[in-house]
């Protein structure tokens, strides 16, 4: 269970060093990107001009206040609440991401699927955990968001933070097939005869 | 007593803002307990992120989420309160919109099908606003919840068979507990709607899953299955944020309606750990805020 502290972007043979359960803070760069930013992205045919290449990206939507351009804010937005959303529903876009624009990392809250999985495998990535609704906490690691772009999407644009000490994120799906949300999915399933049994429930 | 509309507005700004930034007491409470009996070293961290984020955003008086919600507002008229229902509704809507603008907060609300957000947090239909009427005189009051998005994915309606009994609707409530696992933000109160229509069963699971903790379904029967839930559901391991642990809900909130005598409809909705409201009460002493 080490501990990696990484400053953005990273390698191929970085990503595939990490192991679930260990933890990893990063810093420098760091992409917010949603459900509509990817849909716009992959199925509607936009590009950004951002390059990805071996960063991470967050599964977000912030709150944000605009301020007009200044070298404080450099977008135009100050931050007010960045938290982190359910990655779920944006399990078909990590293969995308990866294979496209060459994103290593994927942060998010409750875990993503096997398409995801062999992604990471495949071309080398991994997935960190957020704690999910701790958005108070996570905004104190964000320092300024210095660029957007896809900004008609708001609050769904692709923003670009700059961040300091962002973690320590437990890593929960790696690029060897580790992935502790199908671990703990499986036990619960084991734990389930026992639960209806306690509730009196016949057959199930 | 006459309600100023005005001051329902203020209050419906007011109160969306303060539920986003502080979490009530009792939800607390529960951290502390849930805190006190966790084995798991990861969900024993877990939550230990989780109750630092709460006093995170009240120093720093930020908002404990960045998910702003579906703004639900539930107002409940007493007796000897005279106030215009349509104008009400205009007031409400008008405080929920000046929330999202003079904070500001995020817009989490689109239209269903083109996607556009007005940011306003309103819509068709949105702010939910729903009119209940009490016994209690001279009070108006008004709650409102922030519902959050990961946990509102989670939510199911089973029109099961008389023939299947109490056992369906059982089985139900733990196959959907095992199905959310990490996406509703566990640990949650599990809310479970039980009988009437459709779309009745469906709105009670909300009710069940919004209720302070330590309340009670005031159905006797529905409190039994509510406390028979509770006792299990933590055995099942999903733990906080689904990555293991002993703390996968507060608590299973139950509540009931009467049904058809050929339906057993099951609903299940759930409210995460940043289980956030605000309440403003009108009486004749004035405006005052709490949970």
């Amino acid at each position: 269970m080490a501990h990696h502290e990484f400053n953005m972007p990273i390698t191929e043979a970085q990503a595939r060093a990490v192991r679930v359960n260990d933890t990893v803070t990063l810093n420098g760069t760091l992409y917010g990107i949603r459900d509509a930013t990817q849909i716009h992205m992959f199925d509607h045919g936009r590009k950004t001009r951002f390059d990805l290449k071996g960063h991470a990206v967050v599964h977000t939507a912030p709150n944000v206040r605009w301020v007009g351009e200044t070298q404080a804010a450099p977008s135009g937005y100050e931050p007010i609440c960045i938290g982190t959303t359910t990655s779920a529903r944006m399990e078909r876009f990590t293969r995308p991401l990866m294979e496209q624009y060459g994103v290593r990392i994927i942060i998010g809250k409750g875990g993503l699927f096997a398409a995801s999985q062999k992604a990471f495998s495949d071309i080398g990535g991994i997935y960190l955990a957020v704690i999910g609704g701790a958005a108070a906490l996570e905004t104190t690691w964000i320092e300024q968001i210095e660029e957007v772009d896809l900004d008609d999407l708001n609050p769904e644009s692709l923003w670009k933070f700059r961040v300091k000490g962002f973690g320590p994120l437990l890593v929960s799906m790696d690029a060897h097939g580790g992935n502790l949300y199908t671990e703990v999915n499986k036990s619960a399933k084991d734990n389930r005869a026992e639960v209806l049994a306690a509730l009196g429930v016949k057959s199930s | 007593m006459q309600i100023d509309l005005q001051q329902v507005e203020e209050a419906s700004k007011e109160i969306y803002i303060r539920a986003l930034k502080l979490l009530p007491p009792d939800i607390k409470e529960g951290f502390k307990r849930l805190d006190a009996t966790e084995t798991h070293p990861t969900g024993k961290a877990i939550l230990g992120t989780m109750i630092r984020n709460i006093k995170v955003a009240e120093d720093n008086t930020n908002l404990l989420c960045q998910d702003t919600g579906i703004p639900i507002y539930n107002v409940e008229i007493g007796t000897g309160v005279a106030v215009d229902g349509y104008a009400l509704k205009q007031a409400i809507i008008k405080g929920c919109t000046r929330a999202t603008q003079e904070h500001p907060l995020r817009s989490s609300v689109v239209h269903p099908t083109t996607r556009k957000n007005d940011h306003t947090s309103c819509g068709r239909h949105v702010p939910v606003i729903n009119i209940d009427f009490s016994n209690k005189n001279n009070e108006l009051s008004i709650e409102m919840i922030p519902k959050g998005s990961g946990s509102e994915y989670n939510s199911w309606l089973k029109m099961a068979l008389p023939a299947d009994g109490v056992d369906v609707i059982k089985t139900f409530v733990i196959d959907c507990v095992l199905e959310a696992g990490g996406k509703t933000c566990p640990p949650t109160i599990v809310g479970v709607g039980v009988g009437g229509t459709a779309d009745l069963c469906v709105h009670l699971s909300k009710v069940a899953a919004t209720r302070a903790l330590g309340s009670q379904c005031a159905d006797p029967e529905g409190a039994q299955l509510e406390k028979a839930l509770s006792a299990v559901v933590n055995k099942l391991g999903v733990g906080p944020q689904g990555l293991g642990g002993d703390s996968t809900a507060f608590a299973v909130h139950v509540e009931t309606a009467a049904t058809h005598i050929t339906l057993n409809p099951v609903a299940v909705n759930m409210q995460c750990h940043s289980a956030r409201r605000a309440r403003a009460t009108f009486t004749p002493a004035g405006l005052s805020y709490g949970f």
